[in-house]
């Protein structure tokens, strides 16, 4: 019981102070898991952070599910999940409230106005790092353009676009190992 | 109870095909809500704005957002708790066979596919956000398209944080675009 309601505080906390989503959690989630609490070793978290960004869903919650699954079995699960998903929660509803009692106010509006600018820009980084990591051929970039200008531009169903790149990235490991096969048979026969 | 279940099985989608993180999820998460008739993209941005001076996973935001507009807190909860249950679910699954994931060619194929693409959506995500903030009546708006510059400068070149350029921008929004 003990053990359950530390996973809920320290996912709480997690939840509470990370902005900018659960990419950006990811470090502090290491951090706080493997160094402070010593819960998993740092082989561990490196599986564990590559289910959680494998797997569809959202990241802190793969993440949360992960380690207390791995500590306490479903309970643990629960408990650390429940943590990471209340302070949004609260935190949402109360902004929310807070804006509906401030009403229309020109100076919130420009705030806003303000912010998703900002957010345009930091979006555009965040697409432009991920592309950085993740783009190391023409196949890659081709998938990344395939997707983006039909679903910016042209109101493409996102999940067509998720199932398009599983469909094509599972045909190219289908022709990989189909050539590699047939190089070890004309590799057997010059033997 | 019907439009609970509606809500609920609308984000439960969004967390089966949400792949890459929130960012990537926004397209996912805007065409979903839009074609219900639950937002509009104005709304939606603004949503995108709150989660950005919020803690929290993006998704989490979302569906607590759209819930709460839709159904008070009960609706909030059911949209929450739909965006949370297939993460759940897969990765209490995928934990238990982790080590035939980690073998399996085609597995790793199929995640090498959609990886580019998640790259891509979270490129449209810059196109959501952007079309309601920095064009007006077809034509760039000055201040939100240098804001929206200097936000990208600032975090790709001076290593700024996020929330430091969010913060800073919503003060200049005050000042200059009220």
């Amino acid at each position: 019981m003990k053990e359950l309601f530390r996973l809920f505080a320290a996912f709480f906390k997690m939840g509470l102070f990370t902005f900018g989503g659960g990419l950006a959690m990811l470090p502090l989630i290491q951090r706080t898991v493997v160094e402070d609490y010593q819960w998993m070793t740092e082989e561990e978290m490196i599986d564990c952070i590559a289910v959680t960004q494998a797997m569809p869903g959202v990241i802190a919650i793969n993440a949360a599910t992960y380690v207390g699954n791995k500590r306490k079995g479903f309970t643990g699960a629960l408990s650390a999940t429940l943590g990471v998903i209340l302070p949004s929660f609260i935190v949402i509803i109360l902004a929310v409230l807070f804006l509906g009692a401030i009403g229309e106010n020109r100076y919130v509006d420009g705030a806003f106005t303000g912010i998703k600018a900002a957010s345009c820009g930091l979006i555009l980084y965040s697409a432009y790092k991920l592309g950085k990591q993740t783009i190391n051929g023409w196949l890659a970039g081709i998938l990344a353009l395939a997707s983006f200008i039909p679903v910016a531009f042209f109101n493409l169903n996102a999940v067509f676009a998720i199932l398009c790149g599983a469909l094509i990235g599972y045909i190219a490991v289908v022709i990989k190992s189909a050539r590699d096969k047939k190089g070890e048979q004309e590799g057997d026969k010059k033997r | 109870m019907s439009s609970y279940i509606f809500l609920f099985t609308m984000f439960l989608k969004i967390g089966v095909f949400g792949f890459g993180g929130g960012l990537a999820m926004l397209p996912l998460i805007f065409q979903t809500v839009q074609a219900a008739g639950f937002m509009s993209a104005a709304e939606f941005s603004n949503l995108i704005a709150l989660s950005q001076v919020t803690p929290g996973p993006m998704a989490v935001n979302a569906a607590t957002y759209v819930g709460f507009h839709y159904g008070g807190i009960s609706g909030a909860a059911v949209a929450t708790f739909g965006v949370a249950v297939p993460s759940f679910v897969i990765v209490i699954v995928v934990s238990a066979f982790l080590s035939k994931f980690h073998e399996s060619k085609v597995v790793i194929g199929i995640f090498t596919g959609i990886r580019p693409v998640t790259v891509g959506l979270v490129a449209s995500a810059v196109i959501v956000v952007g079309e309601t903030v920095l064009w007006r009546g077809g034509r760039p708006s000055v201040v939100p398209f240098i804001i929206f510059a200097l936000s990208f400068l600032l975090a790709a070149k001076f290593k700024v944080s996020p929330i430091k350029i969010t913060i800073l921008m919503g003060v200049a929004g005050a000042l200059m675009c009220s």
